[in-house]
Protein backbone atom coordinates (compact mmCIF):
# COMPACT_ATOMS: atom_id res chain seq x y z
CA UNK A 1 0.00 0.00 0.00
CA UNK A 2 1.63 3.68 -0.87
CA UNK A 3 1.66 5.57 2.06
CA UNK A 4 -0.36 8.78 1.66
CA UNK A 5 2.94 10.70 1.56
CA UNK A 6 4.37 9.69 -1.13
CA UNK A 7 0.98 8.92 -3.28
CA UNK A 8 1.14 7.24 -6.00
CA UNK A 9 -0.03 9.84 -8.89
CA UNK A 10 -0.77 9.24 -12.96
CA UNK A 11 -0.10 11.43 -15.91
CA UNK A 12 -1.64 10.60 -18.82
CA UNK A 13 1.02 9.95 -21.13
CA UNK A 14 -0.96 9.60 -24.60
CA UNK A 15 0.39 13.18 -26.12
CA UNK A 16 1.46 16.45 -24.78
CA UNK A 17 4.01 18.28 -22.00
CA UNK A 18 3.98 14.64 -19.81
CA UNK A 19 7.66 15.13 -18.95
CA UNK A 20 7.15 18.81 -17.82
CA UNK A 21 4.33 17.42 -15.33
CA UNK A 22 6.74 14.25 -14.10
CA UNK A 23 9.31 16.88 -13.06
CA UNK A 24 6.97 19.23 -11.01
CA UNK A 25 5.19 15.93 -9.65
CA UNK A 26 8.40 13.81 -8.46
CA UNK A 27 9.81 17.48 -7.01
CA UNK A 28 6.93 17.39 -4.70
CA UNK A 29 7.67 14.19 -3.54
CA UNK A 30 4.90 12.00 -5.45
CA UNK A 31 5.39 9.00 -6.47
CA UNK A 32 4.17 9.11 -10.46
CA UNK A 33 3.61 6.84 -13.20
CA UNK A 34 2.98 7.47 -17.11
CA UNK A 35 -0.53 6.22 -18.06
CA UNK A 36 -1.60 5.00 -21.14
CA UNK A 37 -3.41 2.04 -20.38
CA UNK A 38 -6.53 0.75 -17.94
CA UNK A 39 -4.32 -1.15 -15.69
CA UNK A 40 -1.59 1.61 -15.40
CA UNK A 41 -4.50 4.10 -14.53
CA UNK A 42 -6.16 1.21 -11.50
CA UNK A 43 -2.81 1.99 -9.68
CA UNK A 44 -3.09 5.56 -9.18
CA UNK A 45 -4.85 7.48 -6.70
CA UNK A 46 -4.89 11.18 -8.69
CA UNK A 47 -4.15 11.96 -12.45
CA UNK A 48 -2.96 15.16 -14.35
CA UNK A 49 -3.83 15.36 -17.59
CA UNK A 50 -0.98 17.47 -19.36
CA UNK A 51 -1.56 20.17 -22.04
CA UNK A 52 -1.22 19.09 -25.38
CA UNK A 53 -3.62 18.46 -28.41
CA UNK A 54 -7.14 17.58 -26.96
CA UNK A 55 -8.91 15.97 -29.82
CA UNK A 56 -5.43 14.02 -30.05
CA UNK A 57 -5.78 12.57 -26.69
CA UNK A 58 -9.45 11.97 -26.91
CA UNK A 59 -9.02 9.96 -30.08
CA UNK A 60 -6.31 7.67 -28.40
CA UNK A 61 -8.20 7.50 -25.32
CA UNK A 62 -11.37 6.00 -27.22
CA UNK A 63 -8.89 3.42 -29.05
CA UNK A 64 -7.20 1.71 -26.49
CA UNK A 65 -9.93 1.28 -24.15
CA UNK A 66 -8.72 4.24 -21.66
CA UNK A 67 -11.72 6.57 -22.21
CA UNK A 68 -14.10 4.79 -20.10
CA UNK A 69 -11.99 3.69 -17.43
CA UNK A 70 -11.20 7.58 -16.88
CA UNK A 71 -14.72 8.54 -16.68
CA UNK A 72 -15.38 5.67 -14.13
CA UNK A 73 -12.63 7.00 -11.79
CA UNK A 74 -13.53 10.30 -12.18
CA UNK A 75 -17.04 9.67 -11.04
CA UNK A 76 -15.77 7.73 -8.46
CA UNK A 77 -14.29 10.39 -7.09
CA UNK A 78 -10.13 10.27 -7.80
CA UNK A 79 -8.67 14.05 -7.74
CA UNK A 80 -7.97 15.18 -11.34
CA UNK A 81 -5.82 18.07 -12.17
CA UNK A 82 -6.08 19.07 -16.34
CA UNK A 83 -3.88 22.01 -17.71
CA UNK A 84 -5.01 23.43 -21.12
CA UNK A 85 -6.00 20.27 -22.76
CA UNK A 86 -6.58 18.65 -19.96
CA UNK A 87 -9.55 21.34 -18.67
CA UNK A 88 -11.21 20.49 -21.74
CA UNK A 89 -10.83 16.65 -21.54
CA UNK A 90 -12.40 17.46 -18.18
CA UNK A 91 -15.09 19.91 -18.70
CA UNK A 92 -18.63 19.16 -19.65
CA UNK A 93 -19.15 20.95 -22.54
CA UNK A 94 -17.36 22.20 -25.46
CA UNK A 95 -17.05 24.86 -27.67
CA UNK A 96 -15.28 24.72 -31.20
CA UNK A 97 -14.43 21.31 -30.40
CA UNK A 98 -13.08 19.29 -33.12
CA UNK A 99 -15.38 17.04 -35.39
CA UNK A 100 -16.95 14.17 -33.07
CA UNK A 101 -14.62 15.45 -29.71
CA UNK A 102 -15.91 13.98 -26.97
CA UNK A 103 -14.77 14.55 -23.35
CA UNK A 104 -14.81 12.80 -20.01
CA UNK A 105 -16.69 15.84 -18.44
CA UNK A 106 -16.77 16.06 -14.50
CA UNK A 107 -16.63 20.15 -14.17
CA UNK A 108 -20.02 21.73 -14.65
CA UNK A 109 -18.55 24.12 -17.51
CA UNK A 110 -18.24 25.08 -20.56
CA UNK A 111 -14.81 25.55 -22.06
CA UNK A 112 -13.63 27.17 -25.75
CA UNK A 113 -10.79 25.57 -27.38
CA UNK A 114 -7.97 28.08 -28.69
CA UNK A 115 -10.50 30.69 -27.57
CA UNK A 116 -7.66 33.36 -28.05
CA UNK A 117 -6.91 32.92 -31.21
CA UNK A 118 -3.41 31.54 -33.37
CA UNK A 119 0.16 30.94 -31.81
CA UNK A 120 0.10 34.83 -32.31
CA UNK A 121 -2.16 35.45 -29.19
CA UNK A 122 -0.47 33.09 -26.42
CA UNK A 123 0.98 34.98 -23.88
CA UNK A 124 2.18 35.13 -20.45
CA UNK A 125 0.57 37.70 -17.68
CA UNK A 126 0.64 38.14 -13.92
CA UNK A 127 -2.56 36.31 -12.30
CA UNK A 128 -4.24 36.37 -9.09
CA UNK A 129 -5.76 33.01 -7.74
CA UNK A 130 -6.75 34.21 -4.40
CA UNK A 131 -7.86 30.58 -2.86
CA UNK A 132 -4.71 28.90 -3.60
CA UNK A 133 -2.26 31.34 -3.74
CA UNK A 134 -1.34 34.03 -1.51
CA UNK A 135 1.17 35.98 -4.23
CA UNK A 136 0.08 36.32 -7.64
CA UNK A 137 1.32 33.93 -10.27
CA UNK A 138 2.88 33.71 -13.31
CA UNK A 139 0.48 32.15 -15.68
CA UNK A 140 1.55 31.01 -19.31
CA UNK A 141 -1.27 30.83 -21.94
CA UNK A 142 -0.74 28.98 -25.25
CA UNK A 143 -3.34 28.47 -27.86
CA UNK A 144 -5.32 27.97 -24.35
CA UNK A 145 -9.14 27.69 -24.07
CA UNK A 146 -11.17 29.57 -21.69
CA UNK A 147 -14.05 28.92 -19.58
CA UNK A 148 -17.13 30.33 -21.43
CA UNK A 149 -19.80 29.76 -18.49
CA UNK A 150 -19.29 28.31 -15.20
CA UNK A 151 -22.24 26.23 -13.78
CA UNK A 152 -23.86 25.74 -10.74
CA UNK A 153 -21.85 22.44 -9.54
CA UNK A 154 -18.02 24.38 -10.24
CA UNK A 155 -16.50 27.19 -9.04
CA UNK A 156 -14.45 30.10 -10.82
CA UNK A 157 -10.66 29.94 -9.23
CA UNK A 158 -9.28 33.14 -11.61
CA UNK A 159 -10.15 34.98 -13.88
CA UNK A 160 -7.93 37.30 -16.56
CA UNK A 161 -8.23 40.77 -15.84
CA UNK A 162 -11.27 41.62 -17.82
CA UNK A 163 -13.16 38.87 -16.42
CA UNK A 164 -12.89 35.76 -18.34
CA UNK A 165 -12.04 32.67 -16.59
CA UNK A 166 -9.04 30.98 -16.87
CA UNK A 167 -8.95 27.79 -13.58
CA UNK A 168 -12.26 26.37 -12.05
CA UNK A 169 -12.57 23.65 -9.65
CA UNK A 170 -15.41 21.05 -8.67
CA UNK A 171 -15.67 18.32 -5.59
CA UNK A 172 -11.49 16.40 -6.54
CA UNK A 173 -11.55 18.04 -9.88
CA UNK A 174 -9.38 21.09 -10.93
CA UNK A 175 -8.62 22.62 -14.21
CA UNK A 176 -6.73 25.67 -15.57
CA UNK A 177 -6.57 26.94 -18.69
CA UNK A 178 -2.52 27.51 -18.23
CA UNK A 179 0.34 25.77 -17.61
CA UNK A 180 2.13 25.85 -14.30
CA UNK A 181 3.89 22.66 -15.23
CA UNK A 182 6.47 25.60 -17.06
CA UNK A 183 7.02 27.98 -14.97
CA UNK A 184 8.25 26.47 -12.01
CA UNK A 185 5.56 27.96 -9.88
CA UNK A 186 4.27 24.57 -7.61
CA UNK A 187 1.28 25.75 -5.58
CA UNK A 188 -1.41 24.08 -8.16
CA UNK A 189 0.38 20.68 -8.22
CA UNK A 190 0.28 21.34 -4.18
CA UNK A 191 -3.09 21.89 -4.17
CA UNK A 192 -3.76 18.84 -5.72
CA UNK A 193 -1.47 16.78 -4.31
CA UNK A 194 -3.33 17.79 -0.67
CA UNK A 195 -6.85 16.80 -2.32
CA UNK A 196 -4.69 13.21 -3.83
CA UNK A 197 -3.46 12.77 -0.06
CA UNK A 198 -7.17 13.93 1.78
CA UNK A 199 -8.65 10.68 -0.48
CA UNK A 200 -6.36 7.96 -0.19
CA UNK A 201 -6.59 9.04 4.12
CA UNK A 202 -10.24 8.84 3.83
CA UNK A 203 -10.18 5.22 1.73
CA UNK A 204 -7.08 3.75 4.09
CA UNK A 205 -9.47 5.17 7.28
CA UNK A 206 -12.48 2.96 6.15
CA UNK A 207 -12.09 -0.40 7.44
CA UNK B 1 -8.70 40.02 -6.91
CA UNK B 2 -7.60 43.22 -8.92
CA UNK B 3 -9.08 45.38 -11.36
CA UNK B 4 -5.79 46.56 -13.00
CA UNK B 5 -5.18 44.02 -16.25
CA UNK B 6 -1.80 43.29 -15.74
CA UNK B 7 0.58 43.33 -18.90
CA UNK B 8 0.36 40.50 -21.73
CA UNK B 9 3.73 39.36 -22.79
CA UNK B 10 3.40 38.03 -26.25
CA UNK B 11 5.78 35.74 -29.07
CA UNK B 12 8.70 35.36 -25.55
CA UNK B 13 10.46 32.47 -25.62
CA UNK B 14 8.65 30.53 -23.67
CA UNK B 15 5.71 30.65 -25.21
CA UNK B 16 7.25 29.96 -28.49
CA UNK B 17 9.18 27.13 -27.16
CA UNK B 18 5.76 26.40 -25.23
CA UNK B 19 3.92 25.24 -28.21
CA UNK B 20 6.13 22.83 -29.32
CA UNK B 21 6.27 21.26 -26.05
CA UNK B 22 2.51 20.61 -26.55
CA UNK B 23 2.72 19.11 -29.90
CA UNK B 24 5.33 16.56 -27.68
CA UNK B 25 4.47 12.55 -28.61
CA UNK B 26 2.41 13.53 -31.83
CA UNK B 27 2.33 13.55 -35.56
CA UNK B 28 2.57 16.64 -37.77
CA UNK B 29 1.32 15.59 -40.91
CA UNK B 30 1.73 17.02 -44.40
CA UNK B 31 -0.71 18.00 -46.06
CA UNK B 32 -1.74 19.88 -49.68
CA UNK B 33 -5.56 20.56 -49.75
CA UNK B 34 -8.19 20.83 -47.50
CA UNK B 35 -9.63 17.60 -47.71
CA UNK B 36 -6.24 16.18 -46.91
CA UNK B 37 -5.70 18.46 -43.87
CA UNK B 38 -9.38 17.40 -42.51
CA UNK B 39 -8.15 13.41 -43.25
CA UNK B 40 -4.99 14.02 -41.16
CA UNK B 41 -6.34 16.07 -38.26
CA UNK B 42 -9.72 12.98 -37.71
CA UNK B 43 -6.61 11.03 -37.98
CA UNK B 44 -4.91 12.59 -34.99
CA UNK B 45 -2.65 14.59 -36.41
CA UNK B 46 -0.96 16.99 -33.50
CA UNK B 47 -0.92 20.05 -36.15
CA UNK B 48 -0.41 19.88 -40.19
CA UNK B 49 2.23 21.34 -42.09
CA UNK B 50 0.45 23.14 -45.02
CA UNK B 51 2.57 23.11 -48.72
CA UNK B 52 1.92 23.09 -52.17
CA UNK B 53 3.64 19.70 -52.89
CA UNK B 54 4.62 17.53 -50.28
CA UNK B 55 8.74 16.69 -50.93
CA UNK B 56 8.43 13.70 -53.08
CA UNK B 57 6.33 15.77 -56.19
CA UNK B 58 8.87 18.52 -55.32
CA UNK B 59 11.84 16.31 -55.96
CA UNK B 60 10.26 14.84 -59.40
CA UNK B 61 9.02 17.78 -60.79
CA UNK B 62 11.99 20.09 -59.85
CA UNK B 63 12.56 23.64 -60.18
CA UNK B 64 12.39 26.01 -57.43
CA UNK B 65 10.12 25.40 -54.81
CA UNK B 66 8.72 28.31 -52.72
CA UNK B 67 6.37 29.23 -49.85
CA UNK B 68 2.94 28.28 -50.79
CA UNK B 69 0.11 30.21 -51.66
CA UNK B 70 -1.41 32.35 -48.96
CA UNK B 71 -5.43 31.31 -50.17
CA UNK B 72 -3.97 27.57 -49.86
CA UNK B 73 -2.73 28.45 -46.37
CA UNK B 74 -5.68 30.00 -45.49
CA UNK B 75 -7.77 27.43 -46.39
CA UNK B 76 -6.42 24.89 -44.56
CA UNK B 77 -6.13 27.04 -41.20
CA UNK B 78 -9.68 27.26 -41.78
CA UNK B 79 -10.82 23.47 -42.58
CA UNK B 80 -8.57 22.50 -38.96
CA UNK B 81 -8.43 23.21 -35.24
CA UNK B 82 -5.20 21.90 -34.39
CA UNK B 83 -2.58 24.20 -35.36
CA UNK B 84 -1.17 24.84 -38.76
CA UNK B 85 2.21 25.18 -39.79
CA UNK B 86 4.24 26.55 -43.22
CA UNK B 87 7.04 26.72 -45.00
CA UNK B 88 9.65 29.47 -46.01
CA UNK B 89 12.72 29.37 -47.92
CA UNK B 90 15.73 29.22 -45.90
CA UNK B 91 16.93 32.72 -45.39
CA UNK B 92 13.64 33.93 -46.55
CA UNK B 93 12.52 36.57 -44.30
CA UNK B 94 9.92 38.26 -46.73
CA UNK B 95 8.14 34.61 -47.03
CA UNK B 96 8.21 34.57 -43.31
CA UNK B 97 6.70 37.82 -42.71
CA UNK B 98 3.69 37.04 -45.32
CA UNK B 99 3.31 33.58 -43.21
CA UNK B 100 3.29 35.61 -40.00
CA UNK B 101 0.28 37.65 -41.42
CA UNK B 102 -1.13 35.05 -42.40
CA UNK B 103 -1.35 33.63 -38.97
CA UNK B 104 -0.22 30.82 -39.09
CA UNK B 105 1.41 28.53 -35.81
CA UNK B 106 4.77 28.06 -36.69
CA UNK B 107 6.94 28.51 -39.33
CA UNK B 108 9.20 25.70 -40.78
CA UNK B 109 12.03 27.33 -42.18
CA UNK B 110 12.84 24.59 -44.41
CA UNK B 111 15.49 23.21 -47.06
CA UNK B 112 12.62 21.02 -48.55
CA UNK B 113 12.05 24.57 -50.48
CA UNK B 114 14.85 26.19 -52.23
CA UNK B 115 16.70 28.52 -50.21
CA UNK B 116 16.21 31.37 -50.68
CA UNK B 117 20.07 32.95 -48.91
CA UNK B 118 23.00 31.13 -48.95
CA UNK B 119 24.69 32.61 -46.22
CA UNK B 120 22.04 33.20 -43.65
CA UNK B 121 19.45 32.10 -41.92
CA UNK B 122 15.99 34.25 -41.09
CA UNK B 123 16.48 35.72 -37.63
CA UNK B 124 14.06 34.37 -35.84
CA UNK B 125 14.23 36.55 -32.59
CA UNK B 126 12.12 39.06 -34.75
CA UNK B 127 9.28 37.47 -34.90
CA UNK B 128 6.01 36.84 -32.82
CA UNK B 129 5.54 33.20 -34.37
CA UNK B 130 8.18 30.74 -33.27
CA UNK B 131 10.08 28.86 -35.61
CA UNK B 132 11.51 25.13 -36.36
CA UNK B 133 14.29 24.64 -38.22
CA UNK B 134 15.81 21.37 -39.60
CA UNK B 135 19.31 20.34 -38.73
CA UNK B 136 21.52 16.89 -39.67
CA UNK B 137 23.97 17.24 -36.20
CA UNK B 138 24.31 19.28 -32.85
CA UNK B 139 26.33 21.90 -33.66
CA UNK B 140 23.60 23.09 -36.65
CA UNK B 141 20.77 22.50 -34.05
CA UNK B 142 22.30 24.91 -31.45
CA UNK B 143 23.27 27.46 -34.20
CA UNK B 144 19.57 27.32 -35.28
CA UNK B 145 18.35 27.75 -31.64
CA UNK B 146 20.74 30.92 -31.20
CA UNK B 147 18.98 32.26 -34.38
CA UNK B 148 16.17 32.05 -32.89
CA UNK B 149 14.66 28.65 -33.29
CA UNK B 150 11.72 27.42 -30.76
CA UNK B 151 12.27 23.80 -32.21
CA UNK B 152 14.77 21.75 -34.07
CA UNK B 153 13.35 18.74 -36.09
CA UNK B 154 16.43 16.38 -37.83
CA UNK B 155 16.23 16.41 -41.72
CA UNK B 156 16.62 13.26 -42.75
CA UNK B 157 16.06 12.92 -46.89
CA UNK B 158 12.61 14.63 -47.39
CA UNK B 159 10.50 13.29 -49.96
CA UNK B 160 12.26 9.60 -50.35
CA UNK B 161 10.28 7.46 -48.18
CA UNK B 162 13.84 6.23 -46.99
CA UNK B 163 14.27 6.67 -42.89
CA UNK B 164 18.20 5.37 -43.34
CA UNK B 165 19.31 9.84 -42.77
CA UNK B 166 16.61 10.78 -40.07
CA UNK B 167 18.06 7.81 -38.28
CA UNK B 168 21.20 9.48 -38.81
CA UNK B 169 20.74 12.83 -37.70
CA UNK B 170 18.83 11.96 -34.70
CA UNK B 171 21.87 9.49 -33.51
CA UNK B 172 24.21 12.17 -34.76
CA UNK B 173 22.40 15.00 -32.63
CA UNK B 174 21.47 12.47 -29.50
CA UNK B 175 25.39 11.47 -29.20
CA UNK B 176 27.12 15.29 -29.50
CA UNK B 177 25.15 15.69 -26.13
CA UNK B 178 26.31 12.54 -24.77
CA UNK B 179 29.79 13.65 -24.86
CA UNK B 180 29.34 17.01 -23.89
CA UNK B 181 27.19 15.56 -20.75
CA UNK B 182 30.50 13.68 -20.34
CA UNK B 183 33.36 16.94 -20.65
CA UNK B 184 34.61 18.64 -18.03
CA UNK B 185 33.83 22.82 -18.01
CA UNK B 186 37.61 23.82 -19.68
CA UNK B 187 36.78 21.07 -22.50
CA UNK B 188 33.76 22.96 -23.46
CA UNK B 189 35.29 26.15 -24.84
CA UNK B 190 36.84 23.92 -27.29
CA UNK B 191 33.91 21.86 -28.06
CA UNK B 192 32.29 24.85 -28.63
CA UNK B 193 35.02 26.13 -31.61
CA UNK B 194 34.25 22.74 -32.93
CA UNK B 195 30.54 22.62 -32.82
CA UNK B 196 30.67 26.12 -34.49
CA UNK B 197 28.04 26.64 -31.44
CA UNK B 198 27.83 29.78 -29.10
CA UNK B 199 29.42 28.71 -25.98
CA UNK B 200 26.50 29.19 -23.55
CA UNK B 201 24.31 26.91 -25.62
CA UNK B 202 26.65 24.45 -25.71
CA UNK B 203 27.04 24.16 -21.70
CA UNK B 204 23.32 24.61 -21.07
CA UNK B 205 23.50 21.36 -23.41
CA UNK B 206 26.00 19.76 -21.37
CA UNK B 207 24.75 20.18 -17.85
CA UNK B 208 20.80 19.64 -18.87
CA UNK B 209 21.50 17.13 -21.38
CA UNK B 210 19.38 17.38 -23.56
CA UNK B 211 18.56 20.27 -26.23
CA UNK B 212 16.97 23.68 -24.67
CA UNK B 213 13.97 23.03 -27.11
CA UNK B 214 11.57 20.12 -28.60
CA UNK B 215 13.55 17.48 -31.19
CA UNK B 216 11.29 16.23 -33.71
CA UNK B 217 12.66 13.91 -36.20
CA UNK B 218 11.54 14.35 -40.04
CA UNK B 219 12.60 13.00 -43.42
CA UNK B 220 11.35 9.58 -44.88
CA UNK B 221 9.06 8.23 -42.04
CA UNK B 222 6.52 5.95 -43.68
CA UNK B 223 5.31 3.47 -41.30
CA UNK B 224 4.25 3.53 -37.56
CA UNK B 225 7.35 1.42 -37.37
CA UNK B 226 9.72 3.63 -38.83
CA UNK B 227 7.88 6.45 -36.60
CA UNK B 228 8.13 4.01 -33.21
CA UNK B 229 11.78 3.53 -33.75
CA UNK B 230 12.46 7.46 -34.05
CA UNK B 231 10.83 7.58 -30.33
CA UNK B 232 12.57 5.09 -29.17
CA UNK B 233 15.80 6.71 -30.46
CA UNK B 234 15.36 9.59 -28.30
CA UNK B 235 12.80 11.97 -31.06
CA UNK B 236 10.11 13.78 -29.09
CA UNK B 237 7.53 13.20 -31.77
CA UNK B 238 7.69 12.89 -35.75
CA UNK B 239 6.98 14.41 -39.01
CA UNK B 240 5.38 12.91 -41.42
CA UNK B 241 5.44 13.82 -44.99
CA UNK B 242 5.00 12.51 -48.17
CA UNK B 243 4.62 9.18 -46.33
CA UNK B 244 0.69 9.08 -45.88
CA UNK B 245 -0.59 10.93 -48.92
CA UNK B 246 1.41 9.49 -50.85
CA UNK B 247 0.60 5.83 -49.36
CA UNK B 248 -2.45 3.68 -50.35
CA UNK B 249 -4.43 4.20 -47.71
CA UNK B 250 -4.02 7.65 -45.81
CA UNK B 251 -6.49 7.33 -43.35
CA UNK B 252 -5.79 4.63 -41.84
CA UNK B 253 -1.81 5.15 -42.41
CA UNK B 254 -1.87 8.50 -40.41
CA UNK B 255 -3.97 7.01 -37.50
CA UNK B 256 -1.62 4.08 -37.39
CA UNK B 257 1.33 6.43 -36.99
CA UNK B 258 -0.65 7.87 -34.70
CA UNK B 259 -0.85 5.44 -32.21
CA UNK B 260 2.74 3.49 -33.14
CA UNK B 261 4.17 7.22 -32.05
CA UNK B 262 2.54 6.75 -28.56
CA UNK B 263 2.59 3.22 -28.07
CA UNK B 264 6.04 3.21 -29.25
CA UNK B 265 8.02 0.98 -26.77
CA UNK B 266 5.00 -1.64 -27.28
CA UNK B 267 5.68 -3.69 -30.07
CA UNK B 268 2.28 -5.68 -30.41
CA UNK B 269 0.22 -2.26 -30.89
CA UNK B 270 2.64 -1.50 -33.65
CA UNK B 271 2.38 -4.92 -35.21
CA UNK B 272 -1.58 -4.36 -34.65
CA UNK B 273 -1.75 -0.83 -36.07
CA UNK B 274 0.82 -2.04 -39.10
CA UNK B 275 -1.80 -4.89 -40.57
CA UNK B 276 -3.43 -4.06 -43.58
CA UNK B 277 -2.37 -0.96 -44.32
CA UNK B 278 -2.07 -1.19 -47.70
CA UNK B 279 0.73 -0.05 -50.13
CA UNK B 280 3.41 2.22 -48.51
CA UNK B 281 4.72 5.11 -50.33
CA UNK B 282 7.34 3.42 -53.01
CA UNK B 283 10.19 5.73 -52.43
CA UNK B 284 13.67 6.40 -53.57
CA UNK B 285 17.03 4.79 -51.41
CA UNK B 286 18.67 7.93 -50.85
CA UNK B 287 22.43 6.17 -51.87
CA UNK B 288 20.77 6.24 -55.75
CA UNK B 289 20.34 10.23 -55.25
CA UNK B 290 22.94 12.48 -57.04
CA UNK B 291 24.34 14.59 -54.43
CA UNK B 292 23.03 18.26 -55.69
CA UNK B 293 19.31 16.61 -55.08
CA UNK B 294 19.71 15.81 -51.50
CA UNK B 295 17.77 18.03 -49.72
CA UNK B 296 19.40 17.56 -45.94
CA UNK B 297 22.23 19.08 -47.35
CA UNK B 298 20.72 22.57 -47.89
CA UNK B 299 21.66 24.88 -44.59
CA UNK B 300 24.60 24.95 -43.16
Amino acid sequence: MVTAKHPKVGVLALQGDVREHVRVLSGLGADVVPVRRPSELDEVQGLVIPGGESSVMDKLARSFGLFESLRQRIRSGMPVYGTCAGLIMLADRVEDASPGQQTLGGLDVTVRRNAFGSQLESFETELSVPSVADEPMHAVFIRAPIVESVGDAATTLASLGDGRVVAVEQGNLIGTSFHPEMTGNTVFHEYFLRRVRAVADTASATP
Amino acid sequence: MTDTNPTQQFGSDRVKRGLAKMLKGGVIMDVVTPEQARIAEDAGAVAVMALERVPADIRAQGGVARMSDPDLIEAIIAEVSVPVMAKARIGHFVEAQVLQALDVDYIDESEVLSPADYVNHIDKWQFTVPFVCGATNLGEALRRINEGAAMIRSKGEAGTGDVSEATKHIRQITSEINTLKSMTKDELYVAAKELQAPHDLVAEVASTGKLPVVLFTAGGVATPADAAMMMQLGADGVFVGSGIFKSGNPEQRAAAIVKATTFYDDPSVIAEVSRGLGEAMVGINVGDLPAPHRLAERGW
